[in-house]
């Protein structure tokens, strides 16, 4: 075992699926050039000393033209791991994402293959509207694509070791604040935790959730920063004497549905958390699927926490509102069972 | 120049074309297909001229307009007609349609509807080929319209400052959809925009395949040989509208007419007969053989069965199951 940052985790996690097959490779914007800054959050520092430059392949500033040419590599033998340095960049490769990548296997009657991974930053951290979005909620909308949300250092290097085996492309999404990057990347106000990540091989599956806290009483669900946020709300709430169980979905696409809904008809109460905004987001269809397929064992109404119909605000007192807090959700938890 | 044998099966490569989308135009005017078609009819000699020089290892991505390069690329009539009639035993298991024929098993990528989207999915498949190293070339059709995407900057751009073994073929048939190229170019030619990539760049007669065959001939070596991409343009003219409910209202007559004395296929009817390389009588024969094959393809796609409807599930993920749909139908009653 080995005390590790997100961030750390990843890059170990690159760098052992690198070696083991020299079909993968890194695509994107400053990720390998000699004292540059090895991705936007430090991930991919170094790791050219180790492959050189055409395993660590730096691009123009071309969102859309290094997710294409991700989609060809990987439909001609390659596996590559694209990154974007915040996913609010993704919009730009939205059609080689939707409209490639997810269909190739479909259109082709499940003969062509993609497997690619497309790592994106997300969260809001004091940098206004267009490098603060979450954008999980746009991919799992799309069908042919796997969504992967990884909170910890252990999920992170082992659902990445994942969606590079994964024959199929997958969206990565990891939250800024809990990279744990160093030097002059590092985030203020980073919650950057560290964790114990095994030394030999494995693998998270794609598709398993994890209950971090277990609890009767009422449910919370959060990915990334805000799965911190729903543990931090249970430790306030059980000073109440309230036990909430905290689940950790890691991948989004394909949800472990058992697990929400086992958990919902244990304690009959369900917080869902998210930090993007509330219409149309990824906490609506998690209520949409309780209602449907547990609404009986449900003992008061589904609570969305999420945040409001604006685009991510900059100044830090708009942007706290802005982003679920701690209170919020113990709030929500609270009302549910009527205290 | 390409020899005897190679001319006349290019003749035959167009013909085929040819003969099998008017079949289709005509099975289309019969309520057969379902959808739209975008026909290729009048630049059949790019299709055939660039592809004669490929093999199944190398990669060709095509456009909405895909039925020209997936033939000449080697997908069978058969599989691309029933893919058209939305059969089962469609290239795509009727999962694709008319825009995104394709057959991996001979390198034709599913074909991309979205207009410039090929553009970089073929610099990650020339930079594939490259990367491992077995002399494979990937080759993009594009119409002139596709320049104009951003997709065509960030794609051409890749391709030449990695050097890869790529071909971006720009078939510049003077409209994109109604749209005249002087309305949305400042530039004669196409093929000028290769210099801004510092990339190498040819212009063609598309009318002429052994023009097309000579220009694709230097630019893929180029390719093969490690000298790097080409911006290839080829000048030619679509003899039928953009699509199937299109009346043409937007061209000048005397335009099409002049196009239409330069038809690929005539000239090079003439120019085999002129050569000596083929009698009349031969000419009739490969005609005779093409609409066998086209009577093959059409009575197989009628004789295949359809999907069933839930076979809509299946094929999202590679090599996984059909997704769920409709579970909860039993599950949420205590």
């Amino acid at each position: 075992m080995t005390q590790m940052s997100i961030a750390e985790a990843i890059r170990e996690g690159i760098r052992e699926e690198m070696r083991r097959d020299p079909a993968v490779f890194c695509i994107g914007e400053d990720i390998g050039i000699p004292g540059g800054f090895g991705g936007a959050f430090t991930v991919t520092l170094g790791l050219s000393d180790e492959f050189g430059h055409e395993r660590i392949l730096d691009t123009p500033i071309s969102e859309l033209g290094l997710a294409g040419v991700a989609v060809g590599a990987a439909m001609a033998g390659l596996r590559p791991i694209a990154d974007v340095q915040y996913s609010d960049f993704l919009f730009l490769a939205m059609d080689q994402l939707v409209n490639n990548a997810a269909k190739m296997t479909y259109m082709s009657g499940g003969v062509a293959k993609v497997p690619m991974v497309m790592r994106a930053p997300v969260g809001a951290t004091a940098r206004g509207s267009q490098h603060a979005q979450s954008l999980e909620a746009f991919f799992c909308h799309v069908p042919g694509l796997k969504v992967v949300a990884p909170a910890t250092a252990y999920d992170a290097k082992g659902l990445l070791k994942s969606a590079v085996r994964d024959d199929n492309p997958v969206i990565m999404f990891e939250h800024k604040l809990l990279y744990g990057s160093k030097g002059p990347r590092t985030e203020r106000g980073a919650l950057s935790p560290v964790g114990e990540v095994p030394d030999e091989d494995y693998v998270v599956p794609i598709g398993k959730g994890i209950i971090r806290r277990p609890g009767k009483d009422v449910t919370i669900v959060g990915k990334l920063l805000t799965m911190y946020r729903a543990l931090a709300a249970a430790e306030e709430l059980a000073k109440e004497g309230i036990e909430a169980e905290v689940i950790d979905p890691r991948t989004l696409v394909p949800l472990d549905k058992e697990l929400l809904l086992e958990s919902v008809k244990k304690t009959g109460r369900l917080v869902i958390v998210e930090e993007d905004n509330l219409t149309g987001g990824w906490a609506g269809d998690l209520a949409a699927i309780v209602a449907d397929e547990a609404f009986f064992w449900l003992d008061a109404p589904v609570k969305r926490v999420s945040a409001p119909d604006v685009p991510p605000p900059f100044a830090p007192v708009m942007e706290q509102f802005y982003v679920p807090s701690v209170e919020r959700v113990v709030a929500a938890a609270r009302a549910l069972l009527g205290k | 120049m390409a020899d005897s044998q190679l001319q006349l099966s290019l003749y035959r490569s167009m013909l085929t074309i040819r003969r099998f989308e008017e079949r289709c135009n005509n099975l289309f005017m019969q309520g057969k297909i379902p959808s739209t078609l975008h026909l290729y009819i009048g630049q059949e000699a790019v299709a055939a001229g660039v592809c004669a020089h490929l093999t199944a290892d190398d990669y060709a991505t095509s456009t909405h307009r895909p039925h020209g390069h997936s033939i000449a690329k080697g997908v069978s009539l058969r599989s691309i007609m029933a893919e058209l009639y939305a059969k089962r035993t469609g290239c795509c298991k009727g999962k694709g349609g008319s825009m995104h024929v394709g057959d991996m098993t001979v390198g034709m990528i599913p074909a991309i509807a979205i207009v410039g989207g090929n553009i970089p999915l073929t610099t990650g498949l020339a930079l594939a080929c490259k990367r491992l190293g077995q002399g494979r070339v990937a080759v993009g059709f594009m119409g002139d319209g596709a320049t104009n995407e951003g997709a065509f900057h960030e794609g051409l751009n890749m391709a030449a400052i990695w050097d890869l073994p790529a071909v971006f073929v720009v078939e510049n048939n003077l409209y994109a959809a109604s749209t005249p190229v002087g309305v949305t170019f400042k530039i004669q030619d196409i093929a000028q925009r290769a210099a801004s990539y510092g990339m190498a760049s040819d212009i063609c007669d598309g009318m002429d395949v052994l023009a097309v065959y000579e220009a694709a001939g230097r630019a893929i070596a180029r390719a093969r040989a490690g000298g790097g991409p080409t911006l290839l343009e080829c000048k030619t003219y679509r003899h039928c509208g953009h699509s199937r409910s299109d009346p043409r209202t937007y061209r000048p007559k005397e335009e099409e007419t002049d196009w239409a004395t330069r038809d690929a296929i005539l000239r090079m009817a003439a120019h085999l007969k002129e050569a000596g390389l083929v009698t009349g009588e031969s000419l009739a024969q490969i005609e005779q053989e093409v609409m066998a094959a086209v009577d093959d393809a059409v009575a197989f796609a009628e004789s295949s069965p359809s999907p069933a409807p839930e076979e809509a599930l299946e094929d999202v993920f590679w090599g996984e199951g059909p997704v769920p749909f409709a579970a909860a139908a039993s599950g949420g009653v205590r």
